[in-house]
């Protein structure tokens, strides 16, 4: 297969030491094997987040995403845009979608953008690099490089919110989408099928200015997993994963439940299952450290 | 008419020579059922075989034949023998297919095809070729009631088909509520906008086609007869009447919108500001001839603020007001409120609701309005005061769960729905007739023995078989179309309308060949009665479902054939069984009871008679044995054609003749009904609750007789209904009547 | 400013709220086209904490609780998971109405003044389009420290686990304080992100 190229979006949280960290090690990682070229999008800026609105207004926010365009279709023509973090992806696009549809919100955004000298043409198409791995790979293809099945590990697929809605990857359902489940079976691991919080909320950005709340969603979406047979959890969100991740202590503490499962970007999944180390899966970036997945990182493969 | 000669026929065919012995029914076919020729034969249905029945018929003189094969709902086409007299075994679903192909169920599954040729044979000698009726008539042309837009869809409908159409219209011009309409709610793409009603053009076709008669001014001062051969008397404005004779029925005489004077609380008659969605229409008509826009009644003024009330009237839980929803009113609404958005968008239009109805197309219609900013509450409206020139409209918001008022309204509108015009209802007594203030002008004026109009179901709607067949009426010949069936708009009135007039038309052809409507549709028999056995009783004229039996002057029951539908319900109702029909009769059934054999007491073979409806207990039972769902050997089952023809005399002949119990398999009846006859099942049940003196009397078990509510859809339940009751029958043990008769 | 726009607003509507939310609010012409069915109220993730769902307060701009919808904590509640969005049988963008009417009620300073999402909500943005990029950690310390240093110490004290877990895993820098992530153009974008902001102004008459 040839190599894919994409001009690359990661998003404020993947750089580095950013709370999604490991997931930008795990997807180069990724990319590495696949053959594909991410080639970020020169002095991007933040998408401006679902949780800017106080003060983001229309404009604003969409101005921010044009941006990011413009200068993708300016250095890297011809590009699809491509990012791993699920609020980016669905502002972005949310933004490309509203300028396609409003001339009036178009030319006022091309305006602002005067000031910095560029202008948006709405040329390159906006995708999740989950999209990438199933409309440019698919799961068949996803198969082929994998040294190290997952055999015996059983996931559940957290799906969460923003990768599924308003937008979803083509042909998922919103309610019950499967993409997660076939990915991780793609690499040989076991999916919890049944599981039933995969498109609960965890609170999002209100996971800081509404903690008990929040944390409710996430005791669910744990406990869930754990009653479903699930040793992991599986996820293409940064901040699903942060949320379901760092705040099983706090949850602890308030239900007294005692949880302790990992949660993983499905990109860790597939390094690893790449022949990927401990390290460039991310793995080392855990904050509840994935120990059955390390250990197969560590597994010299006999050729 | 040529001597009797019977033949029976054995097929083999679909396994049945497989699983039973066919050369021992055809040796019961012979000795017993002593029928004149007998044939086996591998696969009857094919042409070879059928072939061979009509050589016999022909050559062998064969003027009765008894298949036993399958059911007799299968193959109808390729057993039909219109010169003969046929009954039919049914050996295949009836027996092989619902009895398991074990070594242990080998002998009474043959018992079971034995006894079913005994029955076949005994059936077989008690029938008679219909020859059809003599008195048909043979009139054509379709009388239609009302010209309004149902009225008018149907005498074109019909005049298109080739049909002479009289049209009778009791206003002096024709377009009933929808010419009283400004415009209609839209019909076609996109259900943005109100919509011409086309009326004119329906009234100038009306005009235009010589095949429409039109009286205006007119109404019906007696119909009698029967479909064929109606004779309308209609009366005309100059007090005379004009004599048509007619062939069929659409009576589209239309509804009255609720009275809203009976809405105090929402101010209608206090002031002229509160009018009903009728009177909108009129402001909406004048307006739109002076070109001007809607103004407030009561001064002139502008009008700014516009509040619908819906379910005004309706909907209604308390007793005082109509209790259903008329299914229009919503749309009319949305439209009402268009009518000031549309001229004027600055005008303020809110539409209280508690459930926003809106059939067809009307969602894309209510999302119009929406976008036009026609603004929707959901609540209900509790008061609407009058002050001044405006009024102060009270509501509970049904979301925010709290009192609201609209406080200067300058127009409300009460939706109040509608009524039907349906006449006289006929089941009331005459001291409840004595008691309705307004007394209902009939309008039909029937001259039958059951009363003047068509009967109703509820709410004064005149009755229809809902379920399956909606335009079917409880008297033959004559169809409902439009709201006086059930509330419905102009869309849903002009299908009703059409579907009515075919239906009118068919019985017209229907009644020139002597044939029944439908159920029974094509059935040439009909009832026949022997008068000289009659104590005059009334029982047949009273229960007739249809109405179809008049009284003479000594109160003996007069026939007309025509109005029948051959459901037997009088047969069932007779005392002294006088009443028949020439292919099913008391005997008949009868015989085929008295054909079982009955084992002893002490063989631990019960035998359970089933009287199934054909209809849709006997389909029932066939489609349980096309899924092989096996049931008791020990049931013998009759079809009826619908349980109302059930005589009790059956039941005290099997009792006696040592059945252990008999089951009854009819439709559900009630005001839900699906009784294909509309009365047959209810009758039956109100015949069968008194069963239990005569058990008693017979020192028997109330348990011996059982009435069941069957559905054709009751595949997987009817076996278990049988298996049940064998169980019941296995308890209290082997009748002790064995072996008296 | 806010208290002009407010009275600027009461002014030019006096009581016709809905079409005050149609003009100013961002995709507030869709308030009118909600059919009162109630999915989206059975469908938010944080259903149990607010006050008014979705289609209240839609029936209660038609009813011109003007006050009582702009003072509302519900709009606040909005995780953005936009579950309300996609089950919505008449695809009323309900996620974008919510945030649009949080946004307006900050702007006319009528919003909950102790409301923690809308603080967050501010700051967020604030912190994002001061340099074009997220500063995480200012970001996390401006939520704890927004009632003052010492209510800040508590909560970051009570949360101290949740910081070192994140430092050992190298997903939190601590030098982030004095200089984190950040555009070249930075400058730019916030002349970019002023003239947007004008034009909107403009275009929604919010001009003060």
């Amino acid at each position: 297969m040839a190599k894919k190229e994409y001009a690359f979006y990661p998003g404020c949280s993947s750089q580095l030491k950013g709370s999604a960290s490991n997931y930008l090690v795990s997807v180069d990682s990724m990319c590495k094997t696949l053959d594909v070229k991410l080639t970020q999008i020169p002095d991007w800026n933040c998408c401006g987040a679902s949780i800017g609105y106080a003060e983001s207004g229309e404009l604003p926010r969409h101005v921010m995403n044009a941006r990011n365009f413009a200068l993708a279709e300016k250095h890297l023509p011809g590009q699809d845009v491509v990012a791993t973090c699920a609020a980016c992806w669905l502002n972005a696009k949310e933004s490309k979608e509203k300028l396609a549809s409003n001339q009036t919100l178009r030319n006022d955004a091309n305006e602002a953008l005067k000031e910095v000298g560029l202008q948006y043409e709405g040329k390159s198409a906006m995708r999740h690099m989950v999209e990438v791995l199933i409309e440019d790979f698919g799961y068949d293809e996803l198969k082929k490089p994998v040294v190290k099945s997952l055999e015996g590990i059983k996931f559940a697929g957290y799906v969460g919110c923003q990768t599924n809605r308003p937008f979803g990857i083509n042909g998922e359902s919103f309610e019950n989408p499967v993409y997660l489940d076939k990915l991780v079976e793609s690499v040989g691991g076991e999916a919890v099928t049944s599981y039933d919080q995969k498109v609960t909320c965890c609170g999002g950005a209100l996971a800081f200015s509404e903690p008990d709340k929040s944390q409710k969603q996430i005791k669910d979406i744990v406990e869930s997993a754990y009653d479903h047979g699930a040793e992991m959890i599986v996820t293409p969100c940064p901040l699903c994963q942060a949320n379901v991740e760092i705040y099983q202590g706090e949850v602890n503490k308030k239900y007294g439940t005692k949880f302790n499962m990992p949660v993983l970007y499905y990109s860790q999944l597939m390094s690893v299952a790449y022949g990927g180390s401990t390290k460039a899966a991310g793995l080392d970036g855990q904050v509840i450290r994935a120990k059955k997945l390390e250990e197969i990182a560590v597994k010299v493969i006999k050729k | 008419m040529s001597e009797m000669k019977t033949a029976a026929y054995i097929c083999k065919g679909c396994g049945i020579g497989e699983r039973v012995n066919a050369t021992q029914m055809v040796n019961i076919a012979t000795k017993e059922g002593k029928m004149s020729l007998v044939r086996e034969h591998e696969f009857l249905c094919n042409e070879a075989g059928v072939q061979t029945i009509r050589d016999d018929i022909e050559k062998e003189a064969v003027t009765h034949v008894m298949i036993a094969a399958c059911s007799r709902r299968a193959k109808t086409e390729a057993f039909q023998f219109p010169s003969a007299a046929v009954a039919r075994a049914n050996i295949r679903e009836g027996v092989i297919w619902s009895q398991p192909d074990t070594p242990e169920a080998k002998e009474t599954t043959q018992e079971m095809a034995d006894d079913y040729v005994r029955m076949g044979c005994a059936e077989l000698k008690k029938m008679k070729l219909p020859a059809g009726n003599a008195s048909t008539g043979h009139n054509k042309q379709i009388l239609v009631v009302g010209g309004g837009i149902s009225g008018m869809t149907a005498a074109l409908e019909a005049a298109n088909t080739g049909y002479d159409v009289v049209l009778v219209e009791k206003e002096n011009q024709l377009g009933g509520w929808t010419g009283k309409l400004w415009k209609r709610v839209p019909d076609r793409e996109p259900y943005k906008d109100p919509a011409d009603t086309g009326i004119g053009a329906m009234i100038a076709a009306i005009e235009a086609e010589p095949r429409i008669k039109v009286y205006l001014n007119a109404v019906l001062a007696k119909t009698s007869g029967s479909p064929g051969q109606f004779s309308a008397e209609i009366l005309i404005e100059s007090g005379s009447c004009n004599t048509e004779a007619v062939g069929a029925i659409v009576q589209a005489s239309g509804f009255t919108p609720y009275d809203a004077n009976q809405l105090p609380e929402f101010a209608y008659g206090k002031t002229p500001n509160v009018v009903d969605q009728a009177g909108l229409e009129k402001l909406a008509v004048d307006a739109a001839a002076s070109g001007t826009a809607i103004k407030r009644p009561s001064d002139g003024g502008e009008v700014k603020t516009v509040a619908f009330v819906q379910c005004a009237g309706q909907r209604d839980d308390s007793g005082k007001h109509l209790p259903y929803c008329s299914g229009f009113c919503c749309n009319t609404s949305i439209k009402q409120a268009m009518y000031f958005k549309d001229a004027n968008p600055g005008v303020d239009t809110v539409v209280i609701y508690t459930d926003l109805r809106t059939p067809g197309n009307g969602e894309d219609f209510y999302r119009s309005a929406q976008s036009k900013g026609v603004i929707f509450t959901k609540g209900k409206v509790t008061a609407v005061a009058a002050n001044g020139n405006t009024c102060k409209v009270s509501f509970h918001d049904l979301i925010l769960d709290e009192d609201s008022e609209i406080p200067e309204v300058d127009l409300v509108v009460l939706a109040t729905g509608q009524v039907p015009n349906s006449g006289v209802n006929i089941d009331l007594t005459e001291e409840e007739q004595d008691k309705i203030e307004v007394k209902p002008i009939s309008i039909l004026n029937l001259d039958y023995r059951q009363g003047k109009d068509l009967p109703h179901l509820k709410n004064g709607f005149a009755d229809s078989h809902f379920i399956c067949f909606p335009y079917e009426t409880r008297r033959t010949g004559i169809y409902t179309a439009g709201p006086v069936r059930r509330p419905m708009d102009i869309a849903q009135a002009l299908e009703d309308a059409t579907g009515a007039t075919l239906k009118a038309i068919q019985a017209t052809e229907n009644a020139e060949l002597g044939r029944a409507a439908h159920p029974r549709s094509g059935d040439l028999s009909y009832p026949i009665v022997r008068l000289e056995g009659c104590t005059q009783c009334k029982r047949c004229t009273v229960e007739c479902p249809f109405g179809a039996i008049d009284e003479d002057e000594k109160r003996y029951p007069v026939f007309n054939e025509s109005r029948c539908r051959r459901c037997g319900t009088c047969m069932g109702a007779c005392p002294v069984r006088v009443i028949s029909f020439e292919n099913y009769s008391v005997d008949s059934v009868g015989a085929q009871i008295k054909a079982v054999d009955i084992p002893d007491e002490f063989s631990e073979k019960p035998r359970i008679l089933v009287l199934a409806c054909e209809n849709d207990a006997y389909p029932a039972l066939d489609m349980a044995g096309m899924q092989r769902t096996p049931y008791s050997a020990f049931v013998r089952v009759i079809p009826v054609r619908c349980l109302g023809s059930v005589n009790t005399s059956w039941i005290t002949d099997a009792l006696n003749g040592g059945y252990d119990g008999v089951m009854l398999m009819g439709c559900k009846h009630g005001d839900d009904y699906q009784c294909h006859f509309v009365k047959g099942s209810e009758l039956a049940a109100y015949r069968m609750s008194k069963i239990d003196d005569t058990l008693k009397q017979m020192a028997l078990e109330t348990e011996r007789v059982a009435t069941y509510e069957v559905a054709i859809t009751d595949i997987k339940r009817v076996p278990q209904l049988i298996e049940d009751y064998a169980k019941v029958i296995e308890k209290i043990g082997m009748s002790p009547m064995k072996g008296f008769a | 400013m806010s208290e002009a726009l407010n009275q600027q607003a009461l002014a030019s509507y006096r009581n016709n709220f809905l079409r005050e939310v149609e003009e100013k609010v961002e995709e507030g012409e869709w308030v009118k086209m909600c059919m009162q069915c109630g999915v989206c109220a059975g469908s938010c993730p944080f259903g149990p904490h607010w006050e008014h769902s979705p289609q209240k307060i839609f029936m209660m701009i038609r009813a011109g609780k003007r006050e009582e919808v702009l003072q509302s904590d519900s709009m606040w509640m909005c995780t953005s998971c936009y579950n309300c969005v996609v089950r919505c049988p008449r695809q009323l963008p309900i996620t974008q109405i919510m945030h649009g009417l949080a946004s307006y009620a900050h702007r006319l300073g009528l919003a909950p003044k102790e409301q923690p999402t809308r603080h967050f909500s501010a700051l967020f943005w604030n912190n994002c389009t001061q340099t074009g990029r997220v500063n995480e950690l200012k970001l996390t310390l401006g939520l704890y420290f927004k009632d003052g240093l010492v209510s800040g110490i508590k909560k970051a004290w009570a949360l101290r686990n949740i910081g070192l877990s994140m430092l050992l895993a190298k997903r939190l820098n601590p030098f982030e304080i004095l200089k984190g992530h950040e555009c070249q153009d930075k400058a730019g974008i916030q002349r970019m992100l002023k003239k947007a902001h004008e034009i909107e102004a403009r275009h929604r008459g919010l001009n003060g």
